[in-house]
């Protein structure tokens, strides 16, 4: 992501949708005596735009935390680029290059947008802490080489003007596109998002919209989204899964999901 | 001088990644420098320089050790006067036991001895946080004090673990007086400021406090929890240790296990507050203001009521003010002083225009 290569080759060469990356296999997941997810399964192909949906409870965001290790499930295999991922700590699915961004924002309050974001490079840069203690040499050359690439994020997202800025005291909507930026500058070839758009305005949504698929079409990310709002969803994904109490109940191209009666009838049970 | 960074534009990330980026701040600290290195040699007491600059140097720099492991790890810590005694213990067995010891090498090896028990007694932060870590510590606070005076070697078979600090001599020049130890102990505590300066604004310190500010999305960014607890732990220690080297070899001279009790730890946990928690400048203000406020009381005190006063109540006040002082800067404005220097700043950069 974020090379160099003229934009028309990017886009040529990502939007065709490859092989399966991920495979989740009869997914069982529960805490004490609640199931959050039940044998579930479903796969996730190169570059596409996969969404999760389902009424509040369904477990769309405890899947998401099984993916990137977060949470073990009880049953069930997890095919990771055709290798069987094993208990695996979150640190681990990021160094596989799988990045997220949190239902709840999830960012370091106390910190810069500039340093929220560096600490997305944070698994590429290799100097130790005596480097940085003396800070000259190679980890003064590293922290400028990522900073660099943190400014195209940066750039990327439009946030400029608040770099310096104490993610704090940002408004919810750009706390939310900081969150995606830090995601962003780990250069994932998997990025999950939990809800990027609740609780915004339509303009942010329109934002972050064009991001996600900006994000999908130069840099060619694969990106499994969860997301409330149906408009957004049956626009911008490839395939859908529908989740409902746990279990799967529905599965493909946006238009058979709309169609599918199971799905109208677990919709039009709740309150959406 | 107007204080503006008009006209100073950043052409470049080094530049802008600098620890002034404001060229009126570099020359301040250049000039603060400056005048503590050759000024105040030659104007200080012998008082001034042994009974308060030398101290506050000194705990500024332990302050640093428990604001890198409280302010910028999140860990809070009970055992900051316990890693000073392991660090001024430490140093004392190198020198003593191991012929020709450079005294430098003496307080490094004795900061990482120090850092070595901090790691031990941090493995509790792996799993426990908060309330109970701090319990954890205060073990630490008490198991090390009671290990020195338990165990005499490591006081060379001393009543009651009593050390007496040798000789400081680098290269040849010995730092017998004041004025030399001062500024000794300016040199180190200086360095290892900017050392550590450098460490909290690079990838350790954002994943210390990216630990500290949400630790599950630390984790999912890639950030071991694990090893950014650790590693603050014994940074953390170390900066206590080598401050508590110090402490026995430029200040005291003649230390005791029981003399770095957690009345210590506290009186190192209120710099901090009162200070600025996760501010390196916060850790220097803290300590001179807890080292200066007892003393500038006392005299207050003798020219306001001139010995009527009876003894006792003047410290029994000292403590009344000190506690009101935490609840002040606790709600009111928990990044300290550190943090009013800030909007001090803030507010000149704008002056005289309020907008
Ligand atoms: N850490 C946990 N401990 C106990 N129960 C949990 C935990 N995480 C999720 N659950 C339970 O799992 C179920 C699914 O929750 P999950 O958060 O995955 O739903 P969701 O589809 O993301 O809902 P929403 O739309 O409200 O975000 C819920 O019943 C929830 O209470
Ligand atoms: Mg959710």
């Amino acid at each position: 992501m974020m090379n160099d290569m003229p934009q028309e080759a990017v886009q040529e060469q990502t939007r065709r949708i490859g092989d399966v990356v991920l495979d989740l296999q009869n997914i069982s997941l529960s805490f004490g005596g609640v199931k959050a997810l039940t044998n579930i399964s479903f796969d996730v192909r190169e570059h596409e735009i996969r969404s999760i949906i389902g009424p509040n409870g369904a477990g769309k965001s405890s899947m998401l935390n099984v993916i990137n290790g977060v949470y073990h499930p009880q049953e069930g295999r997890i095919l990771f680029r055709g290798e069987e991922r094993r208990k695996m700590e979150p640190h681990v699915a990021a160094a596989q290059g799988i990045a997220r961004t949190f239902q709840n924002i999830a960012l370091f309050k106390g910190m810069s947008v500039l340093d929220n974001i560096m600490t997305g490079r944070n698994l590429k840069m290799k100097c130790g802490l005596l480097a940085h203690a003396m800070f000259w040499g190679p980890a003064q050359k590293e922290e400028i080489e990522h900073r660099k690439k943190v400014e195209e994020v940066i750039d990327f997202l439009e946030i400029q003007s608040i770099r310096k800025t104490p993610v704090g005291r940002l408004p919810y909507g750009l706390q939310k596109r900081v969150e995606l930026g830090r995601a962003l500058a780990a250069e994932p070839s998997l990025l999950l998002l939990d809800e990027p758009m609740a609780g915004m305005n339509v303009e942010e949504k329109q934002d972050m919209c064009r991001f996600i698929l900006d994000v999908n079409d130069q840099f060619g990310t694969t990106i499994v989204l969860i997301e409330h709002d149906m408009g957004v969803v049956m626009d911008i994904s490839d395939r859908v899964v529908v989740l409902d109490y746990g279990k799967k109940i529905g599965d493909g191209a946006p238009d058979e999901v709309k169609n599918n009666p199971e799905v109208i009838a677990a919709y039009l049970g709740t309150s959406h | 001088m107007l204080y503006r960074e008009a006209g100073q534009f950043k052409a470049s990330y080094i530049e802008d990644q600098q620890i002034f980026p404001i060229r009126q701040d570099k020359i301040g600290f250049i000039a603060i420098l400056a005048f503590f290195s050759l000024v105040v040699p030659m104007i200080a007491s012998e008082y001034w320089l042994q009974a308060i600059l030398i101290p506050v140097l000194i705990f500024s720099l332990a302050a640093i050790g428990l604001n890198i492991l409280t302010g910028y790890a999140g860990q809070l810590s009970l055992g900051s006067a316990a890693f000073m005694a392991v660090g001024a213990f430490g140093a004392y067995n190198f020198m003593l036991r191991i012929d020709g010891m450079p005294f430098i090498a003496a307080l490094i090896l004795g900061g990482l001895c120090a850092a070595l028990v901090g790691i031990a007694f941090g493995l509790p932060s792996l799993r426990i946080k908060g309330f109970y870590l701090a319990v954890a510590t205060l073990a630490a606070q008490f198991f090390i004090v009671w290990a020195l005076v338990k165990f005499p070697w490591f006081s060379n078979n001393s009543t009651s673990g009593v050390i007496s600090a040798q000789k400081v001599e680098i290269l040849g020049f010995a730092f017998d007086t004041p004025v030399s130890k001062y500024l000794l102990t300016l040199a180190v505590v200086a360095v290892f400021a900017l050392l550590a300066k450098n460490l909290v604004r690079t990838t350790t310190g954002r994943s210390w406090m990216a630990v500290r500010d949400m630790d599950v999305a630390a984790e999912v960014i890639g950030i071991r929890p694990m090893r950014a607890k650790l590693s603050a732990f014994a940074v953390s220690s170390f900066y206590c240790g080598v401050a508590g080297a110090l402490y026995a070899y430029t200040y005291l001279g003649t230390v005791e296990p029981e003399g770095f009790s957690l009345d210590l730890s506290f009186r190192i946990l209120f710099m901090i507050i009162i200070g600025g928690v996760a501010s390196i400048m916060g850790s220097f203000l803290g300590a001179a203001f807890i080292v200066l406020l007892p003393i500038f009381l006392n005299v207050a005190m003798h020219a306001l009521f001139a010995g009527t006063m009876p003894a006792g109540l003047a410290s029994n006040l000292e403590l009344i003010i000190f506690g009101g002082l935490i609840i002040f800067f606790l709600i009111v404005e928990p990044h300290g002083l550190a943090r009013l220097w800030q909007i001090g700043k803030e507010k000149l950069r704008l002056w005289p225009f309020p907008h």
